[in-house]
C-alpha cells in the first residue's frame, strides 16, 4: 500500500475559554492519498476550516491541536518547529482561501506576489522565477500572463484574483492542496470555472486535495470521496457515489435532501429541524440525536461509533441502511 | 438565541461535555456580576488600581474643605513667616510641622495640593460635559438630518481636527481676554478654560455620534418609528442616541485625561487658573520657580498628583476601550 | 490622480480662506484696534483719520479682502506691543522653532515607527509590554512636566545639558541656526527630547495597533500560508500596509509639532515663534496671534497636501490610470 499524502489520526483541536475548553475539532480520522481530491462538508461551524488550518498550523491562539496526529507523505508535521513548518508551507502544502478579494496583498503587483513565494522555496535565479510565475499564470488561465505580471490585485475580477490565488498557492508545486471555500465568494457562473480549474490541476499534477466547501453541488462535481462533518466530529466519509446517492448517516441524509442539486427529483426540498448545537453546548450521546428523525435511546447516552481510516463507515448507531432492514 | 432544539429539553438533561454554568434566571447583581465588563475589570488589577486611584482623588477633591488642614484661600489663616517649611521639618521661626512642606506664601502644600485638585477636577470634567454635550447635539443632527447641515458641521470638524487643541483652546483664551474687560478677566478664568477646553474637543464626540447614526438611521426599527410619525428629536433620543452610549464612554474618559492635562498646560503657561485660584497646572508654574533653589517639595507634590490623577484617568479609558471592543486587544 | 490633487488644493484653498476669516474677525473685533494704536489722548478727528486710513469704514468683505492680499504679502500689521511689524518679529523668531521641531519630528518618526513595530510583532513579549505600559506614562505625562523633569536631572542635578536658550547660533543672514556650534547642539538636546516624546508615543501606539489590524487581515494569512519568513511577512507584506493609515495621523501629528512647540518653548525659554505667541496671547497681541494662526495654517495645509501625494504614491489602488479592468 503506498503512503497517503495526507493522513490524519484522531486530530483534535481545543480553543480554552473562560467558560471551559471548546472542541472544534474532536477525533478526526481520514486520509487522502496522491491525485484524490477529499471534499469536506458540514454547516457553518461543524469544523471544516478548522481542520484545514490545523493541517497547515494556521490555528489562530488559543486554539491548538491537543492530540492526535498530522502525517505529510509518512511524515508528522504537527509537532514540527515554526521555522521548518514555514519550509512545508506553500512548498509541499498549498493553501487557498475563501475570499480572493482580501486575500491578495493589495501594494505588491501579483508578479512580485508570485516570484516572492517561488524564490522562497526553490532555488532558481529571479528570472527564472519570473518565467514561472508566467507559466503558473498561464496555467490557471489568465490571458496574456506576461503583461499582468505588474498588475495589482485590483485590477483584477473576482474571478481572476482567485485564480491568481491558485496560481500563488501551487507556483512552488505542492503535493498537497486545501481549498477552503474556494468558490464561496464568487460569481455562479465564475464558480463552476474555477471547480473545474482545481479539478483539471489535480489531475494533472497528480496532487492530493482536500476542499473544503458547504456546497453539495461542489462536492458532487469534484470530489473523489466526501468526508461529512457534524459539530467537530466526522459524521461519515466515502466515495462521492455513496454519500450523494446512498447516504447512510441520518445526518448526510438530511443534507442531502436539502440540497437542489443532489436531490433532483425530490417534489420539495425538506429542512433538518433545528440548528447545530453551539460548541460549549454539545448534548450528551451523539451530537446529532436531538435533530434525528430516527433518534433512539441509545444515541441520547452513547456517542456514536467512531469512524475509522476505511470508506464507508458512518458515525451513527442505527445507519440508515440498517434500518431499512428493520423497518 | 435558542441553543438547543425542543428534543433535547425533553431528553435527559443536556449538561453537555463542557463545564457550563447552569442556566437558572439569573439575579441582576449577577447579570452584573457576569458581564464580560465587570469580568474584565475584576482580572484587570491595572483597571482596578487606576479606579481606586480615581475615586480617592475624587473624594479628596470633594471633601477638599473637610481633609485640608488649612484654607489657603483665606488670607487670615496664613503666616509669611511660614513660607518654605521642608516637609516634615518644624519651621524655625514659628516651629510648626507641615508634613508636605509650605510655599513661598506660607501656604500648606498639602491644602493647596487639595484646593487645586478640586479646580484641576472641576475644569476637567466641566469641560468635558460641555465637549459631549455640543458633540452629541452636533454628531445626531448632522447624521440625522444630512443635507447641508451636515456639510457644514463636519466640514468645521475637520477642519478643526487639523490643529492641535492645544492650539485652539489657546486661541478660544485669547479671544475671551480680549472680549472680556480687564476687572473681570480672573473671575471669569475659570468659565473661560472650561469654553475653550470644551470647544477644543468636541469633534471626537460629534463624529463617532454621526457614524452610528448613519448606520441606524436606516435601520427598520427607526423607519418604522418614523412611519408612525414619532418627532425626530423623539427618535434621535430614545433610539439612537443608547446605541452610541459605550463608544461615548470610552471617549469621554480618555477626554477627561486630556482635559485635565490641558488645563494644567494652560495654567502652566500662564493663561490658565489665576494665582488667587490655583490648579495643580499653576501650582506647578509657582514650584518650578523655586526648583533651582533647591525647595523641590513645591513642585514635586503637586507634579506628582497631576500624574496620578491623569495616568489613573488615561488608563482607565484604555482599559475601558479594551474592555469594551475585545478585537482591538 | 491629477484631478484628485487638484481637487485637493482646492479644499485647502477653502480651509485657508476659512482660517484667514477667523483670524480677521480676531483682528477686527477683538479688541479696539483704534484704542490699541493711539492711547487715551485722542480727538474725533484723529480716530476718524485713522479709521479711514486702516480701512476701518470699508464694507466687511472688502475689509477681508484687504487683510487677504496683505497677508498673501507678508503684510501682517504692527504688533501692539512690540510697535513694530509682525512679519519682522516672525522671520526673526521662525530658525529656532523650525530646527527644533524638524529634530524633534525626526526623533519621533524613526524610534516611534521603530518601536510600534517592534511593539506588534513581538505582542506578548515582556519588553513589548514593558515599552506600552511606558508609553501610557509618556502620553499621560503633560508635556511641561517631561521638561521640567529633564531640566531637573540633567540640567540641575547632573549639569551635563543646558537647560534655557538656544546656545550660540550662526547667523546666515536670513536664517540662525543652532546646528553649527557645539552649544546650539547640547541646547538642543533636551527640549527636542521633550516635544518629540509626546509624538512619539502617539505614532509607536497608532502604528502598533495598525500593525495588529493589518496582521490579521487575509492576505497576511495567505502569505504566512505560502511559507513565507517572518521578515518577509512582518516587513515586506504587513509594514506597507500600516503605513497607508499611518502617514495621515503621522503628517498631522508633525504639524502639530510645531504647535505643541508653544509649551516647550516656554519651559525652556527658547526664543521661538510659540515664545512669542503665549506672551502675545497674554497681552492680547492680535496682530501677532492672527499671523501665527494663519501660518501654523498654511504650514498644516501643505503638510496636508503632501500627505495626499504621497498617499498616492503608497496606494496603488488609488493611482487611476486606465489601466483599470
Amino acid at each position: 500500500m503506498t503512503t497517503p499524502v495526507l493522513e490524519l489520526k484522531n486530530l483534535t483541536v481545543d480553543i480554552p475559554t473562560r467558560f471551559g475548553t471548546l472542541r472544534p475539532v474532536d477525533d478526526v480520522s481520514w486520509s487522502i492519498d496522491a491525485g484524490e481530491i477529499l471534499g469536506v462538508v458540514g454547516e457553518s461551524g461543524a469544523g471544516k476550516s478548522m481542520t484545514g488550518n490545523a493541517v497547515i498550523g494556521l490555528l489562530d491562539s488559543p486554539a491548538h491541536i491537543s492530540g492526535g496526529q498530522v502525517l505529510l507523505e509518512g511524515e508528522r508535521i504537527d509537532r514540527l518547529k515554526l521555522s521548518d513548518m514555514r519550509r512545508i508551507r506553500g512548498k509541499r502544502i498549498g493553501m487557498v482561501f475563501q475570499d480572493p478579494l482580501t486575500s491578495l496583498n493589495p501594494l505588491l503587483t501579483i508578479g512580485e506576489q508570485l516570484s516572492e513565494t517561488i524564490l522562497r522555496h526553490l532555488d532558481v535565479s529571479n528570472a527564472e522565477a519570473d518565467a514561472r510565475a508566467i507559466r503558473g499564470l498561464d496555467e490557471v488561465g489568465i490571458p496574456s500572463a506576461k503583461n499582468r505580471m505588474g498588475a495589482y490585485p485590483h485590477e483584477f475580477s473576482g474571478g481572476m484574483r482567485q485564480r491568481v490565488v491558485i496560481a500563488l498557492a501551487l507556483c512552488a508545486e505542492p503535493t498537497l492542496l486545501i481549498a477552503d471555500e474556494p468558490t464561496t465568494a464568487l460569481d455562479v457562473s465564475v464558480q463552476a470555472q474555477i471547480t473545474a480549474l482545481l479539478k483539471r490541476l489535480c489531475r494533472e499534477r497528480g496532487m492530493a486535495a482536500m476542499l473544503v466547501t458547504h456546497d453539495m453541488g461542489v462536492i458532487a462535481e469534484t470530489a473523489d470521496r466526501v468526508a461529512v462533518m457534524y459539530a467537530g466530529r466526522l459524521a461519515e466519509i466515502g466515495p462521492v457515489s455513496q454519500i450523494v446517492g446512498q447516504p447512510r448517516h441520518p445526518y448526510t441524509d438530511g443534507l442531502m435532501a436539502s440540497t437542489p442539486a443532489a436531490s433532483a427529483g425530490q417534489a420539495r426540498l425538506r429542512q433538518i429541524p433545528g440548528a447545530m448545537p453551539r460548541l460549549g453546548k454539545l448534548p450528551d450521546g451523539c451530537a446529532f440525536h436531538p435533530r434525528c428523525p430516527f433518534v433512539q435511546d441509545k444515541c441520547r447516552h452513547d456517542p456514536g461509533p467512531k469512524v475509522g481510516i476505511a470508506d464507508d463507515r458512518a458515525a451513527c448507531w442505527f445507519p440508515l441502511d440498517a434500518q431499512e432492514d428493520v423497518a | 438565541m435558542s441553543d438547543l432544539p425542543d428534543a433535547a429539553r425533553q431528553g435527559p438533561k443536556p449538561t453537555g461535555r463542557l463545564e457550563e454554568a447552569e442556566v437558572v434566571a439569573p439575579s441582576r447583581w449577577k447579570t452584573i456580576w457576569d458581564a464580560d465588563i465587570s469580568y474584565s475589570f475584576r482580572q484587570s488589577p491595572v483597571a482596578m488600581g487606576a479606579a481606586f486611584v480615581t475615586l480617592v482623588m475624587v473624594l479628596a477633591a470633594v471633601f477638599a474643605p473637610l481633609v485640608a488642614t488649612t484654607n489657603p484661600f483665606d488670607p487670615s489663616s496664613l503666616n509669611l513667616m511660614n513660607g518654605f517649611s521642608a516637609p516634615g521639618v518644624p519651621n524655625a521661626f514659628t516651629g510648626e510641622t507641615f508634613f508636605l512642606g509650605t510655599d513661598d506664601q506660607g501656604r500648606d502644600v498639602w491644602s493647596t495640593i487639595l484646593y487645586g485638585l478640586r479646580i484641576s477636577l472641576f475644569v476637567g470634567a466641566m469641560a468635558v460635559a460641555f465637549a459631549m454635550i455640543l458633540g452629541i447635539t452636533l454628531g445626531l443632527l448632522a447624521g440625522y438630518l444630512g443635507g447641508w447641515t451636515e456639510t457644514i458641521i463636519m466640514r468645521v470638524a475637520d477642519v478643526q481636527l487639523t490643529f492641535p487643541s492645544i492650539l485652539v483652546a489657546l486661541l478660544i483664551f485669547g479671544v475671551a481676554r480680549g472680549v472680556i474687560p480687564i476687572e473681570y478677566r480672573d473671575q471669569m478664568a475659570i468659565w473661560v478654560l472650561i469654553i475653550a477646553i470644551g470647544l477644543s474637543d468636541w469633534v471626537q464626540f460629534a463624529r463617532v455620534v454621526r457614524g452610528a447614526t448613519l448606520v441606524e438611521k436606516n435601520k427598520e426599527y427607526v423607519q418604522a418609528a418614523r412611519l408612525i410619525g414619532r418627532k425626530p428629536g423623539a427618535i434621535m433620543l430614545r433610539h439612537i442616541l443608547p446605541n452610541v452610549l459605550s463608544p461615548v464612554l470610552v471617549i469621554a474618559t480618555i477626554s477627561l485625561a486630556l482635559a485635565i492635562i490641558a488645563e494644567a498646560t494652560l495654567s502652566f503657561l500662564g493663561v490658565g487658573a489665576p494665582p488667587t485660584q490655583p490648579s495643580l497646572g499653576t501650582l506647578i508654574r509657582i514650584g518650578q520657580d523655586f526648583l533651582f533653589s533647591g525647595e523641590w517639595w513645591i513642585l514635586f507634590f503637586p507634579a506628582c498628583t497631576l500624574l496620578a490623577l491623569a495616568l489613573s484617568v488615561n488608563l482607565l479609558g484604555d482599559w475601558l476601550r479594551d474592555a469594551l471592543n475585545p478585537r482591538l486587544r | 490622480m491629477l484631478a484628485y490633487i487638484i481637487r485637493r488644493i482646492f479644499q485647502s484653498i477653502i480651509v485657508l480662506l476659512a482660517v484667514g476669516l477667523v483670524a480677521f474677525s480676531m483682528f477686527r473685533f477683538v479688541g479696539d484696534p483704534i484704542e490699541q494704536l493711539l492711547g487715551q489722548e485722542r480727538t474725533v478727528q484723529d480716530v476718524e483719520r485713522l479709521r479711514e486710513a486702516l480701512g476701518l469704514n470699508d464694507p466687511f468683505p472688502v475689509q477681508y479682502a484687504t487683510f487677504l492680499g496683505r497677508a498673501a504679502t507678508g503684510d501682517f500689521g504692527i504688533s501692539y506691543r512690540q510697535s513694530r511689524p509682525v512679519a519682522e518679529i516672525i522671520a526673526e523668531r521662525a530658525p529656532a522653532t523650525l530646527e527644533l521641531a524638524f529634530v524633534s519630528g525626526f526623533l519621533a518618526l524613526t524610534v516611534g515607527i521603530g518601536l510600534g513595530v517592534f511593539t506588534a510583532i513581538r505582542r506578548d513579549g515582556w519588553a513589548a509590554n514593558a515599552i506600552m505600559s511606558l508609553s501610557l506614562v509618556g502620553v499621560s505625562l503633560p508635556t511641561f512636566l517631561i521638561g521640567i523633569l529633564l531640566i531637573y536631572v540633567f540640567g540641575v542635578q547632573l549639569r551635563w545639558l543646558p537647560t534655557f536658550g538656544r546656545g550660540d547660533v550662526v547667523d546666515l543672514g536670513w536664517w540662525t541656526t543652532g546646528f553649527l556650534t557645539t552649544s546650539g547642539l547640547k541646547s538642543l538636546i533636551l527640549p527636542s527630547i521633550t516635544l518629540g516624546l509626546f509624538q512619539m508615543t502617539l505614532i509607536m501606539r497608532l502604528v502598533r495597533s495598525e500593525m495588529l489590524e493589518v496582521l490579521r487581515q487575509d492576505y497576511i494569512r495567505f502569505a504566512r500560508a505560502r511559507g513565507l519568513s517572518a521578515k518577509s511577512v512582518n516587513f515586506r507584506h504587513a509594514l506597507k500596509n500600516t503605513m497607508v493609515p499611518v502617514i495621515t495621523v503621522t503628517g498631522l501629528q508633525l504639524g502639530a509639532i510645531i504647535a505643541f512647540a508653544i509649551i516647550t518653548e516656554t519651559v525652556f525659554q527658547w526664543p521661538g515663534v510659540g515664545l512669542l505667541f503665549i506672551n502675545a496671547v497674554q497681552f492680547v497681541d492680535i496682530p501677532v496671534m492672527a499671523a501665527y494662526l494663519m501660518l501654523i495654517s498654511v504650514m498644516f495645509v501643505m503638510i496636508n497636501l503632501l500627505v495626499d501625494i504621497l498617499y498616492v504614491w503608497v496606494d496603488p489602488r488609488l493611482r487611476i490610470d486606465g489601466r483599470h479592468t
